[in-house]
This record gives structure tokens, sequence and C-alpha cells, in this order.
């Protein structure tokens, strides 16, 4: 036992060399020198109180849709709609706020409405593809696709259509809320530590839900075999329902911080990719929760300080996907050497369910 | 609008529809023979970059296309590789390709945002191109159009005609019983993924170097592109004939969104962009609604006239995969 965790330790520490490797190739290939552009990428993300604060803004969201999708990857599901998810759920929170802004309720009172707001969206819109999925059969994949494309569509809509701000409408997004309609940030700072508060206490009781509960345990069964489940009385479809809707919850939760806590407004994009990273980054913690945080925080670090290559080097801030993209390609060939060569499964996977999605019958 | 006008559209419609068909037509090889390649989105990005790099630096259009096959058949050799040698989930390492392609496609392709490359020109086709509407729709596009014609109907020859396609419809269906027949299933799957792959590789230069030659980075308005096609070979039923339809049916959409702008006005250009994905998922519903167990029981409750209609209306509409897809295969 004890040595397999050394042994995938290495794998790991390979992969994350092996795709280093590749990325300073990829580098050197575009023109730039490899180490000063990753010693400015390093002191792009941590060299500054500024840097490590945006860092720490971002990780927010990610760490939601992370969470999100770690319960639907235990269902078996492959929710890739958690983006558009994100992107309904922002719009719910930009509804609510605008229609309750002119009236004399509290501000704290309307932002909790408009978050509750948000949640509700981003959970609707899962139940759509969860019930695409259920009853129509169509792969969650793509209607997931499709139903994001849909989200940016509806964004696109209400910024340039009923919500344009006055005069200019733009893709800088509606007009912004009033100040005391904010999410309160420390001094100085875009950062809310609410918003940092809120993402850590759901990645944290994901990983309790996934780990320590009967639910979690069904929801895990389902995942696997959901034939077996089923006739052991669990009600699958119910809990491959209620999966979506929780991830729905936490990725409408990632959109309404983003509004009421960042941006304060919306604008098309808004979930802006966090919605694919948190697949990658639960792909990478091989759908384990416990090692999501600090995976996300590296993969935001990663993001910001790729910013710095577009600074100092005319490079596209696209790198910090290449490697982050790269290492799960890595760590998901390495894993499966592992497996082919060396004879030792590992868990965890939901390929099960997988064949089972594709092969609707 | 003039006859003209709405011929020379639907032309476009028909050029335009080129690099989504390659995509589709290469997805559904691939998916014959039980592979998924999920990586679509990021194939079609990094070949089109590719391809137009080449183009550009070389000056042949022809290496251009050379090196978005190559793209795609490298990109195809990983999915391959993971699965069917390293037994990986196809879902997760597709998908972890189409975000790395696209990504890179994008880092890669800085040095070459908005500058003018080569681009591929019209061939009319002697006499043919003369023919009243046919001509204009059909014989005056460029050669790669003319293969985007040309590969419907060959792949759907191949795969419902001849006996290495029934062998290819066999590792996908029954990758046992093929064995038994003496196929040599792993390599089968490894070859038609490959070439699946290169034939969706020639979808990015069919894009940067003719429909909308260049490449503008975010701009390029290709991003998406690869997980349309996806769906569109689900809606293809993995059929070629069935999947260019929906291939010429989306742009067609899209030619009409842009089209009925200026008569809906207030609608953002962007909205009618994408009109035609309600109607995709739609359409995978309506497609795979049968399989669903509460059909079933609803069709048993109906009354029986209306039942054999709605049978019939459902069995019409209906798609099944390849019944191996995405399953490992062991000799042993």
């Amino acid at each position: 036992m004890k040595k397999n965790i050394w042994v995938n330790l290495g794998f790991q520490a390979g992969a994350l060399l092996v795709a280093m490797l590749v990325t300073t190739g990829i580098l050197a290939a575009a023109g730039a020198p490899p180490f000063q552009a990753y010693w400015s990428m390093l002191k792009g993300a941590f060299g500054s109180w500024d840097s490590i604060v945006t860092i720490l803004i971002s990780w927010s969201p990610l760490l939601l849709t992370t969470a999100g999708v770690l319960i639907t990857f235990s269902a078996g599901l492959w929710n890739i709609g958690v983006e558009g998810q994100m992107g309904v759920g922002a719009i719910f929170t930009t509804g609510m706020m605008l229609l309750l802004q002119d009236t004399s309720l509290p501000p704290a009172l309307i932002i909790i409405l408009g978050i509750l707001a948000g949640i509700i969206g981003g959970a609707l819109w899962a139940a759509l593809a969860g019930a695409l999925k259920v009853f129509g059969g169509v792969n969650e994949i793509f209607g997931g696709l499709g139903l994001n494309f849909v989200a940016t569509a509806l964004t696109i809509y209400l910024v340039f259509g009923p919500w344009a701000r006055p005069g200019v409408a733009s893709m800088s997004g509606t007009k912004p809320f009033e100040r005391e309609l904010w999410l309160p940030t420390l001094p100085g700072t875009s950062l809310s530590l609410w918003a940092l508060g809120l993402s850590i206490l759901a990645i944290a009781a994901v990983y309790l839900l996934l780990r320590g509960t009967h639910f979690g345990l069904r929801l895990k069964a389902v995942g696997k075999n959901p034939k077996a489940a089923f006739l052991l009385g669990v009600p699958t479809w119910q809990y491959s329902m209620f999966a979506f809707l929780l991830c729905g919850a936490l990725a409408g939760l990632a959109g309404a911080i983003q509004v009421v806590g960042l941006r304060h407004n919306l604008l098309p994009n808004i979930s802006n990719g966090y919605g694919f990273l948190g697949l990658l980054v639960a792909m990478l913690v091989n759908y384990q929760a416990l090692w999501a945080a600090p995976v996300a925080f590296f993969f935001v670090a990663l993001n910001t300080g790729s910013v710095q290559l577009q600074i100092n080097y005319k490079m596209d801030s696209s790198f910090a996907g290449v490697l982050q993209s790269l290492l799960v390609l890595l760590v998901l060939l390495g894993e499966g050497a592992r497996q082919r060569f060396l004879g030792t499964a590992r868990k965890a996977e939901p390929s099960e369910s997988e064949i089972r999605n594709k092969q609707v019958k | 609008m003039d006859t003209n006008t709405i011929l020379v559209g639907l032309a476009g419609v028909l050029a335009l529809a080129a690099p989504i068909l390659f995509a589709v037509i290469g997805e559904t090889i691939t998916e014959r023979a039980g592979i998924i390649n999920l990586s679509l989105n990021g194939t079609i990005l990094l070949s089109a970059i590719g391809g137009f790099a080449v183009a550009c630096e070389t000056g042949s259009l022809l290496l251009g296309f050379l090196m978005g096959m190559l793209v795609g058949a490298l990109v195809a050799l990983i999915v391959a590789f993971s699965s069917i040698t390293l037994r990986q989930s196809q879902v997760a390492v597709g998908f972890v390709l189409a975000l790395l392609g696209r990504d890179l496609s994008y880092f890669l392709g800085t040095p070459y945002m908005n500058i003018s490359g080569p681009r591929l020109a019209a061939l009319p086709i002697p006499f043919l191109k003369d023919i009243p509407v046919l001509g204009p729709l059909f014989f005056r596009q460029d050669v790669l159009t003319y293969l985007s014609f040309a590969i419907i109907f060959l792949v759907w020859l191949w795969i419902f005609r001849t006996r290495p396609g029934l062998m290819l419809r066999g590792i996908g269906e029954r990758p046992a019983a093929a064995f038994v027949r003496g196929a040599n299933v792993n390599l089968m799957r490894y070859v038609y993924t490959i070439i699946g792959g290169a034939v969706i590789g020639l979808a990015g230069p069919a894009y940067s170097l003719n429909v909308k030659a260049g490449w503008m980075g975010y701009q390029s308005g290709l991003d998406g592109f690869g997980w349309i096609a996806l769906s569109i070979t689900i809606f293809g039923g993995w059929n070629p004939l069935r999947a260019a339809f929906g291939a010429y049916l989306f742009s067609l959409l899209q030619w009409l969104g842009l089209v009925l702008q200026p008569v809906l006005p207030g609608i953002p250009s962007q909205v009618l962009q994408v009109a035609p994905f309600p109607l995709m998922i739609l359409t995978l519903l309506l497609v795979n609604i049968s399989n669903a167990e509460w059909v079933e029981r609803m069709l048993a409750a109906m009354p029986e006239g209306l039942r054999h209609v709605t049978t019939r209306l459902l069995r019409a509409m209906r798609a099944s995969p390849p019944a191996s897809l995405g399953v490992p295969f062991e000799s042993e």
C-alpha cells in the first residue's frame, strides 16, 4: 500500500515534468526564452500582494465549478454544460437585482436574494440537461454543449437587448449596479471574503458529502454501476437528476458571485471558461475532492501568471491553458501506462457509465 | 431578393458546409470503428492554424492541406493510443485534447494574426457550370468543395457497399465476431481512427484557406465548429448521407440567420448565429427519444392507429450508435 502511494506520486511528478518539458519546447518554438518566461509567470502570479489577491478572486468560481462537477462525475455524468449553468446563474442574479434595485428593500437582502436566484438559475439550467438525459435519452455531453451555446446567446441577447446599457450597448455589459449592491470586499481590493468563504465551504461540503454520507456512497454506486445500484434499490434516475441539480446550483452560485462580487453587471462570457477548467481540475485530481482545492489554486495561479507573457513577450495568455490541459493529458496517459505495464489498477474512473451513456439503447 | 442572389447564397452555403462536412465524415468513420474522438474542436482549430501557417511559409496550398491532415491524424493517434493501448477513458482524453488543441492554436497562432495568406480559388467546371440552377450551385465551386461532395458518397459506398466496409461496421458493432472472422480489431481501430482524424484535419484548412481565409485568433469564428460537428454526427446516425444532410441543414440555418438579420432588427446578430443550437438539441431529442423507457410505455397506452403512426415516425428519426462504440476490445 505504502509503495503504491510512492509509485502514484512518481507518476504524477513524471507527468508534471514531461508537461513542463513539452511546454518549454513550445515556448522556445514560439520565440520566448523559456526560463525567463517561466520566471515572469511566477513573478506575475506571486510577485505582489495584488497578484495574490487576483489569484484568490479567481479561485472561488473555479472551486465552485470543480465542486459541482465532482458531484456529477461521482454519479458517472459528464456535465460539460457547467459553463452554461454558470452563465444562467449570472443571468438570474442580474435579473433579480434589476428587479429589486429600485425597491426599498435593504441592500443586503437584495444581494442575498440575487445570489439565491443565481443558484436557482444554475440548477434549472442543469435540470434541463438532466431531463434531456434522463427522459429524452440525449447524451449529457451534447445536451450540455448545446445548452452552453444557448446560454451564451441568451446573455448576449440580454446585454444588447432588454438590459442594454442606456445609450451604448456593448460587449462591456449591462449598466453596473450601485455600490451598495456590491458584495463587500477587502479595503482597496476587489477580493470578497464572502465569495471566498462560500467557495471553500462548498468544496468542503462536497468533500464530506461524497466521503462520509450515505447519499454520497449511493451516488457513487449509481456512477459505477447503475444497473447494480438500481437492483440494490437505489432510485437511479432521481440520483442522476439530483447530481445535476446540485452541480447546477454550485455553478449558478459561481455565476452569482461573478456578478455581485466582482463584475457588478452582466457581460457576455461571464463564465470565462471556469466550467471547463473545473472539469480539468476534477480529472487531474482523479475525481478526489481532497486535492481539488490546491490544484484549483495552482491552475488559477497559472492563469494569473500567464498574463505576464502577453505583457512581456506579446504572447497569448492561452499558454496557461496549454500547460493545464497538457498536464491532465499526461497524467491520464501516465495512469494508463501504469495500469497497462505495472498492472496496478486504481479506482474512480467513470468509464463504465460513459459506455452506458454512449450506448443509449 | 432575386433568384440569382439566392443561388449565390446557396452556393455559399454548400462551400461553408465543407469544413463541418469533413469533420462530420471523419468522426463518422472513427465512430463506426467503435472509437469516439471527442477532440474535434481542438483538432480543427489546430489544423486550421497549422495549415494556414504552412501555406503562408511555403506558398503551397497543397502543403497547407496536407499539414492539416497530418495534425488531425496525430491528434487521432493520441486518442487511439490512449484508448486502445492504454485503455483510458476516450471521453476524458478527447475532451482534454479538445481544450489543448484550442489553447495551443491560439498560442501558436499569434505571429500569423491578421496577415494575408494564400486562398483557394474557384475552379468552375467547363460546360457543367452553364447548366441553369445546378451550374451556379454545384459546379462553380473550388476543389475542396468538390472533394467535400465526393467524400460523402465515397465514404458511404465504402461503409455500406464494400467488404472492408462490412468489416469496419463489424469492429464497431460486434468486435468479437469480427475477430473470429479474422479481423485484427485493434489494429483496424487504429487505422480507421487515424484516417478519420486525417479527414477531420481537412476541416481546419478548409476554413482557414478557403471559407474565411486567414487567422484571426479568437475572432476567427471557428471555435465551436468541432462541438457542432460532434452533434451532427449523432444526428446523422453514423450514416454519411444523413450526416451530410445535417451539415448542410446547419449551414443553411446559419446563412438564414444572416440573411434574416435586416428583417428582424433588435435581435443581435450573435443570437441568430446560434439559432441552430436549440434546433440541434431538439433534433438530438427527436433522434434519441424513442430510446427512452417512458416513450415505450406511452406508446403501449396509445390506441392502435395512433401507435402505428407514432412508432413509424419515431423509427424514421431514430439513430442507434454502433453497439460497441466506446467499448475497448480484448481478444484474450
